[in-house]
């Protein structure tokens, strides 16, 4: 799927539905996403997104899964932290899904 | 950690000019999800990947040097910068964008003689 | 004539190569051959005295993306893209040393 029709806008996507160009990420987007992962978007998925959306800001990657568990459990606390909160959450992984919805590539090292 | 080996990653290009660095960077990460013991060398002009405030905006290239930044969330914390590789470039320790250990090219040499795996770029 | 450079001086033999052939005229630093005309590098005594000869530039961008903006040697002419483009149209040749 090249693109995608969001609120009248068009979006360029790759084949396997992660935005191509990150700065045309907004809410619609991330919610459009979501949607097509059948996720309903929390204030939990969203504190992820925008977790995901700061480290890559930050390092220029998406981090692994691992790395990233670990990362949240270290800025929003060990209940967070962990795969089976995460995987709740984005139950079919939290690396892949969360980072759809974030706009961001699929994280390097996701295997 | 009984069974791991020990990887090391040699890197001796400048980044942006091949794209040498960027790969080894990638498959650094990938790899880092096996639980090896994994070091990094940096070599010849390998070291330049380490230069702090590269700015890629008038080159329109994405600017990977933020990453080597997170390898420390990778549990990759083995990073070796040949001295006389940074001396014959005019850098210094502070220049670099991550910490990292100073290793002169015969002790460079023996570690490399210490691994099990050696990835060349 | 105008001699372009892309190749780092301390893992080819490319600006040597230049330096001995070329006559004279401009020298374009680009891409790798950048790190040529930064402070401190091995490479840097000899593009100085290659510089009665040679009139040296380098392409700003390229320095930027390494970090090195701010160690750009003294005697070099720092290009952008525009500039790079009028020294192709001002020289009446140009040989790029790839």
């Amino acid at each position: 799927m090249p693109n995608i029709e969001v609120a009248g806008k068009s979006y360029e996507t790759d084949e396997e539905g992660y935005l191509v160009n990150l700065s045309d990420w907004n809410t619609d987007v991330a919610n459009y996403m979501a949607q097509t992962e059948n996720i309903t978007m929390t204030d939990q998925h969203w504190e992820v997104v925008n977790f995901l959306r700061e480290y890559f800001e930050e390092y220029q990657i998406a981090p692994a899964v691992r790395v990233l568990t670990k990362a949240i459990g270290k800025k929003l606390g060990a209940e967070k932290g962990n795969s089976e909160y995460l995987y709740g959450l984005f139950p079919y992984g939290p690396g892949k899904q969360a980072c759809k919805i974030a706009g961001l590539p699929k994280p390097t090292g996701c295997i | 950690m009984s069974d791991a080996k020990k990887f090391m990653f040699v890197n001796r290009k400048a980044p942006y000019g091949t794209i040498y660095a960027l790969e080894s960077l990638e498959v650094v990460l990938i790899t880092a999800a096996f639980d090896q013991d994994v070091s990094l060398a940096f070599l010849d002009d390998g070291v330049y990947q380490l230069k702090k405030g590269q700015q890629t905006k008038g080159i329109e290239t994405k600017n990977f040097s933020p990453a080597y930044r997170a390898l420390e969330d990778y549990d990759i914390e083995k990073l070796y910068v040949e001295k006389e590789a940074m001396d014959a470039r005019g850098l210094s320790e502070d220049d670099f964008i991550v910490p990292v250990t100073v290793l002169s090219r015969a002790e460079m040499g023996k570690l490399m003689d210490e691994q099990d795996v050696v990835l060349s770029f | 004539m105008l001699h372009i450079i892309n190749q780092s001086p301390l893992n080819t033999t490319t600006l040597d190569t230049c330096l001995s052939t070329a006559t004279g005229g401009d020298i374009l630093l680009i891409e790798d051959a950048v790190y040529a005309a930064t402070k401190g590098n091995a490479a840097e005594a000899k593009l100085k005295s290659a510089m009665g000869k040679f009139k040296v530039h380098v392409l700003t961008p390229d320095l930027e993306a390494r970090g090195l903006g701010d160690r750009m040697m003294d005697g070099v002419s720092a290009v952008d893209y525009g500039g790079f483009v009028e020294l192709v149209s001002n020289n009446k040749n140009c040989q790029s040393w790839l």
